[in-house]
């Protein structure tokens, strides 16, 4: 008889962020004793992420006016620490019927679960452009990522440049920090920030807050441009300056750091591996797991929260969360309060309204992708241009994105696309004269993550542990 | 010239490590990223064209900060945290 008989398998949630803390909260207070799996050190994701030692800020200064949220979380993710098997700085790289394998401190770990809950975050959405894999243009937020957990800053004199709420927030901070912020550079034209007044009434203090970032930085001499185009990292050995037009006008600007970013985007291979239903979201012109209301994917006991199913934000993560954990109860049999999950689901449709105006806002700029010169790479794993892409397209006659990546090595490297996927997809798309939403999208791989080769010799003997 | 200055942590304890044989002193709570970019000015060399790199995302999903451990491990500066006495390799210099 299996040990997994003999007491009835956990459920488990990947991930530590909003999402996964507030599933987690949610399981237990219904008395299941959940496993969460992170590959970071301590809970919080990357939102709220910690620091490795204490290092004199308080969260004020770390978090900013999320600060509250942050201590609320972290306070109560340790409360739970006895009422459910944690597993940081630990990740899951495989997934199948009811089983998900872990390397966990260079050891193999196959967990067998009753319910998965995935609340895998998002990172940074990118366009690549001239000069962006130098030293010192690191994404907008590994610049954050640097500050708040790090206490290090990526330059002096820093550019910030890309676009969505992110970018205001990350240069607002660094100026605080003391950092000389040359310029924000706004891909999105002015114009496109008037949507914003939609939003004013439903989240007024949101909407002021990037007011006011805006006027402080103007105060302090900060340079705004919109609507930029023709983006160019310039330097030898790492970035010294960035390029572009406005207007039509070159511009030129120097610069020993700098922080990119184009909004964000989902991290959804573990989805991929469970076998969860992809479909095409307009919005963010990218394939997404699929999900309903109450956060069930399209495989039983498959749930999904927070940005890695749709990007919606730290308090839409904490919603959903919560909302997936009382669909895994309700499926179990287990008692759900309705006026809750109405209450849930009613805060996270507004939310979502709001996500929508936001995008209105800060507009992707695909029309880049025509300006893009031949030469600039695409994929850092695999070093693979722009014309490689073009040219893959057109003596092969590819118009999918797997067949690309087989005849290109587009997105078969370390990241598996994760970073240049959806940039991939957009040049295939313009190469072929197709909708973006006709190329596709690559298949996820185990491991989802590259493995140290040392970490094999151990998987042996826990396989075979599993199979008692 | 380094990549990334502090601006909290400066006192805190010294942690002392080896970078491509040079002796380098990080501070306690570095990822290796930090304490090899407040340093130095890359990780890596990239695979192909040997263009310099120094990581992108901080957050374990670009795999750009791969560097190599006197044992021979192969880690991601990001998500490691720096320990006393480690000896790391980051192809920087080596090739031309």
């Amino acid at each position: 008889m299996s040990a997994a008989a003999k007491n009835p398998a956990q459920p488990l949630i990947v991930g530590a962020g909003p999402a996964g803390i507030r599933a987690a909260a949610t399981l237990v207070a219904a008395g299941l004793r959940p496993i969460v799996v992170d590959e970071a050190p301590a809970c919080g994701g990357q939102i709220y992420r910690q620091p490795l030692v204490p290092d004199g800020r308080d969260a004020r200064a770390r978090y900013g006016s999320e600060a509250p949220k942050a201590k609320r979380l972290h306070g109560e993710f340790a409360a739970l620490q006895d009422k459910l098997d944690y597993l940081p700085n630990s990740l899951v790289w495989n997934l199948a019927d009811g089983i998900a394998d872990v390397a966990m401190n260079g050891a193999h770990k196959r967990l067998v679960h009753d319910g998965l809950i995935l609340a895998t975050g998002a990172m940074d959405r990118i366009l690549p452009v001239p000069g962006w894999t130098l030293p010192g243009v690191f994404s907008l937020g590994g610049s954050q990522i640097a500050l708040k957990a790090q206490g290090c800053v990526i330059g002096s004199r820093v550019v910030f440049v890309g676009t969505g709420p992110l970018l205001y927030l990350v240069a607002w901070q660094y100026l605080k920090a003391g950092v000389k912020v040359v310029a924000v550079l706004d891909a999105a034209p002015f114009s496109a920030r008037v949507a914003m007044v939609k939003a004013l009434p439903g989240f007024p203090a949101i909407v002021l807050r990037g007011a006011r970032f805006v006027a402080e930085m103007m105060m302090k001499g900060v340079a705004f441009h919109y609507g930029i185009n023709k983006l160019r990292f310039e330097g030898t050995h790492r970035v010294e300056g960035v390029s572009f037009e406005v207007r039509g006008k070159p511009r030129h600007l120097s610069c020993d750091g700098a922080g990119f970013g184009l909004g964000l985007k989902s991290e959804a291979q573990l989805a991929d591996l469970a076998g969860c239903r992809f479909a095409f979201n307009e919005r963010d012109r990218v394939f997404l797991p699929e999900t309903d209301e109450a956060r069930r994917s399209s495989v039983p006991g498959v749930y999904l929260a927070g940005d890695g199913s749709g990007i919606a934000g730290a308090d839409a993560a904490e919603l959903s969360g919560e909302r997936a954990a009382l669909s895994l109860l309700d499926d179990r049999g287990l008692a759900v309060d309705r006026a809750r999950v109405g209450l849930l689901e009613r805060e996270l449709r507004k939310i979502f309204a709001f996500r929508t105006v936001l995008e209105q806002s800060f507009p992707f700029p695909a029309h880049w992708i025509a300006d893009l010169p031949g030469n600039t790479t695409v994929c850092r794993c695999e070093e693979i241009d722009v014309s490689t892409i073009r040219d893959a397209a057109d003596h092969f006659g590819i118009v999918e994105m797997n067949r690309l990546k087989a005849v290109s090595r587009v997105g078969m490297g370390r990241c598996q696309g994760r970073v240049c996927g959806a940039a991939a997809a957009e040049l295939l798309a313009a190469a072929t004269g197709q909708p973006i939403s006709a190329v596709g999208r690559l298949r996820g791989q185990a491991p989802v993550k590259p493995l140290p080769m040392s970490f094999a010799e151990l998987a042996l003997p826990a396989i075979g542990e599993a199979a008692e | 010239m380094p990549l990334l200055y502090r601006v909290a942590r400066q006192n805190e304890v010294p942690i002392r490590f080896m970078l491509n044989g040079r002796p380098c002193e990080g501070r306690r709570g570095d990822t290796l990223l930090s304490a090899i970019l407040t340093v130095e000015e890359q990780l890596r060399p990239s695979d192909f064209t040997q263009e310099p790199r120094a990581g992108f995302c901080q957050m374990s999903a670009c795999q750009d900060c791969w560097v190599t451990l006197q044992n021979g491990d192969r880690v991601r500066a990001c998500s490691t945290p720096l320990a006393d006495g480690m000896h790391v390799m980051t192809g920087a210099g080596e090739t031309a």
